[in-house]
């Protein structure tokens, strides 16, 4: 396939992967990079986009969303997730497996694959479950799952209980080398709560999921990390507790990754007040020492990435009594801006940190191709504008969820181009 | 008509210390009506009410009922059972139906904590909250301000233990804040699994010991135990709640002053309250029934935008 040359140019082209950051101009040919130029650059036939001003970086890549899709096709289908990933500057996405039916086989897999190549917009990578159903008891085929495109295994949505499957995932993972994602939630701590313990639980006469029920399951992995030498990844931590706990694993060497959410750095748990259905996640929004220290553990490196975790659900099911309403907030398209807004504008990051955060070190840990302005790196790349404020319309968004708890609010960083494997498929 | 309450009575945390007193001052007149021969008033005459009880209740239901029709509103009554909501439908549906219905006013009970605010912003037509979840029940706690008033006159400095359950006690919550607003000084009294663990952020003093809340209080407020807090795990058994928190005349007979016993009801007699105790010279147990009538017709009237200093007068009119 002959695919005609781009070239990005005028931006501040920033890549921590190859150290880079300068003003100028990146050639892409026949889906790959073809070349950084400090000059302005002419390439035969291109398609010359302006980046001035912009930010041109490698493509971001989230490794936690669902896409609802089989099961769930009036909420998200992997086209419409797709899609919301690249208007929100995402090269790729990882989907979440709990799906319905679960993917957990390769034939699961090997489905979302074929949507993904169909949707013709951002990468959709595939995450197996850990056990057959997400139930908890038996492994599922981690080695058919990775050969039919899996990247990663997870049971999220739920913790995996029981010690000892955790054990033997993270040991027969190895062979694969695919991380093994764990939603940390010790579930007889966190039965029936729908927000974080506290004075605002209390308040609102709400059950709260106290912080120990995550930082338990914390400590538990990185240390059958540390058994197994298997690589475990932390899904959504939310709890300083959480940071200090993995910050102790890194410092011995465990190998353990961790990621964090947008709205885990931006709102507290005072944001349920009113008992709005769109500041209902799990794990829940916590207080501001949580934030604080969340967003001092991207900087110092003990948070090695940003995820969006990314759930849409329908209308009417947000529309109901807090305690009855499902978990979870939609993120593609409103994660660059609450991450400039809430950890840039802040001083807590500069900009190459955050594309770290939001592409590097996502495709080194993971795995995953992109991630990367290399010469003859694949073509997946996002420029933004940093300093781009604008309103949230939830109305506007790709996704078919509108469940955010941004709506009205004024951000400042935007997506204006995205571009994967040489073709642009997003443009502001 | 905006009322000096505002459209609703969700909770009473969010009420000033002057809201509260407006209500207790606007209940005083109204007291005397259910003392009358002909208990009956106009002061609603062509309101429409609905009694929406998604839970059960006998007493919060027929003080309701008692306050409307003695202040002549026309009253229906909606149970969760045999209504469209066993059928499936959903709060927000039921709410616009009661709506497009022209009412005046929505009494809820409900068991999701934030019921009520739901509602009442998705309707224009009055809330008030008969208790939502574990959240508030504001009437509850205003007739118990009341109750107290009545005996131990301005509450500034007074000190109230609230005993039992507070965990899961929508009550305790409107009593924190409503004896708090008006000045009072307040205690929580209970085993610490039935404490909010957050519970010192409230502002109030925490006894661990029934014998310590007995000596340093005016009052104590003893709450109902839910039997299925047992089998949930959060105490080991009734006996022996009884035996560590129970309210008896043992325990009374060592206060250094006259102590007033309440409950909201219905009690477990010989569980948190010794039936001697319940039917005591302590107890202002039913002296709370029927102050909550008084309570419920102020809270009435002051939300269909009735005015205070009229509630005397309204009161003498002929129904």
């Amino acid at each position: 396939m002959t695919q005609r040359p781009v070239v990005l140019s005028g931006g501040r082209i920033l890549d921590p992967s190859t150290d880079t950051d300068l003003t100028g101009d990146v050639v892409i040919m026949d889906g790959r990079i073809q070349g950084i130029e400090s000059r302005e650059t002419s390439v035969d036939d291109a398609e010359v986009i302006d980046c001035r001003g912009m930010i041109v970086s490698p493509g971001f890549i989230d490794v936690h969303c669902h896409l609802r899709e089989p099961g769930r096709e009036d909420v998200e289908t992997v086209a419409t997730g797709a899609r919301a990933a690249a208007a929100g500057g995402f090269t790729a996405v990882c989907a979440m497996p709990n799906t319905d039916p679960v993917t957990d086989n390769q034939a699961a897999v090997g489905f979302i694959v074929r949507q993904a190549q169909r949707a013709n917009a951002s990468r959709v990578h595939v995450i197996g479950a850990i056990s057959v159903g997400q139930r908890g008891e038996t492994l599922a085929e981690f080695g058919e799952m990775v050969a039919a495109g899996a990247v990663a295994v997870s049971d999220d949505g739920r913790p995996v209980v029981s010690a000892q499957l955790m054990r033997t995932a993270l040991e027969y993972a190895r062979t694969f080398a695919i991380p093994v994602i764990d939603h940390c939630e010790e579930p007889t701590l966190s039965l029936g709560g729908s927000m974080n313990e506290g004075i605002v639980s209390a308040r609102l006469g709400l059950k709260g999921i106290p912080s120990e029920a995550e930082e338990i399951m914390v400590i538990r992995d990185i240390l059958l990390a540390r058994r197994t030498g298997g690589h475990v990844h932390l899904a959504h931590m939310s709890t300083v507790g959480s940071v200090e706990l993995i910050r102790w694993g890194k410092e011995r060497g465990i190998n353990v990754t961790a990621e964090v959410c947008p709205h885990h750095i931006s709102l507290t748990e005072e944001r349920v007040l009113g008992y709005d259905t769109n500041a209902k996640m799990n794990p829940p929004l916590r207080t501001a020492k949580d934030v604080e220290a969340l967003r001092v553990a991207v900087k110092d490196g003990t948070i090695d990435m940003i995820a969006t975790d990314h759930a849409p659900h329908h209308y009417d099911e947000k529309e109901r009594e807090f305690a009855d309403a499902p978990n979870g907030i939609i993120g593609l398209e409103t994660a660059l801006a609450v991450s400039v807004t809430n950890l840039v504008e802040t001083g807590h990051i500069d900009f190459a940190t955050l594309v770290d955060k939001m592409s590097c070190s996502p495709a080194k840990l993971f795995g995953l191709p992109g991630g990367t302005l290399a010469r003859g790196a694949v073509a997946d790349v996002t420029v933004f504008d940093p300093q781009r404020e604008w309103k949230v319309e939830p109305s506007q968004f790709l996704t078919k969820g509108r469940n955010t708890p941004y709506s009205g609010m004024l951000l400042k960083g935007r997506a204006t181009c995205t571009i994967v494997g040489g073709a642009v498929v997003h443009r502001l | 008509m905006t009322s000096a309450l505002g459209k609703d009575l969700l909770a009473l945390e969010s009420l000033t210390g002057e809201q509260i007193r407006l209500i207790l001052d606007t209940a005083e007149p109204f007291k005397e009506i259910s003392e009358r021969s002909i208990k009956k008033v106009p002061a609603l005459r062509g309101s429409t009410i609905v009694n929406l009880f998604f839970e059960n209740s006998t007493r919060t239901r027929i003080s309701f009922e008692f306050a409307e029709k003695r202040l002549s509103a026309d009253t229906v009554n909606v149970s969760a059972s045999g209504s469209s909501v066993q059928k499936g439908e959903t709060l927000v549906d039921t709410a616009r139906n009661l709506e497009a219905m022209r009412i005046d006013m929505v009494v809820i009970r409900h068991s999701a904590s934030g019921a009520a605010q739901f509602l009442a912003e998705r309707i224009e037509s009055n809330v008030i909250n008969a208790g939502d979840g574990t959240h508030e029940h504001p009437t509850q706690g205003l007739l118990d301000l009341l109750t107290l008033r009545d005996r131990l006159g301005d509450l500034t400095g007074k000190r109230i233990c609230i005993c039992g359950d507070v965990l899961h006690s929508r009550v305790a919550r409107s009593n924190i804040w409503g004896l708090k607003h008006v000045g009072a000084e307040v205690a929580v009294c209970g085993p610490r699994s039935l404490l909010p663990n957050a519970i010192e952020e409230f502002g109030v003093i925490v006894f661990d010991r029934i014998e310590e809340a007995i000596e340093w209080a005016d009052a104590l407020n003893v709450l109902r135990l839910q039997l299925e807090r047992m089998t949930a795990g959060y105490i080991p058994s009734s006996r022996e709640y009884n035996r560590v928190f129970g309210v008896s005349r043992e325990r009374l007979e060592r206060a250094p002053r006259d102590i007033l016993i309440l409950h909201p009801g219905p009690m477990n007699r010989g569980v948190e309250i010794d039936s001697d105790v319940a039917d005591g010279p302590h107890s202002v147990i039913l002296h709370q029934v029927t102050n909550g009538v008084a309570i419920r017709m102020a809270v009435l009237y002051l939300l269909a935008g009735g005015k205070p200093e009229l509630a005397e007068a309204a009161k003498g009119g002929r129904a």
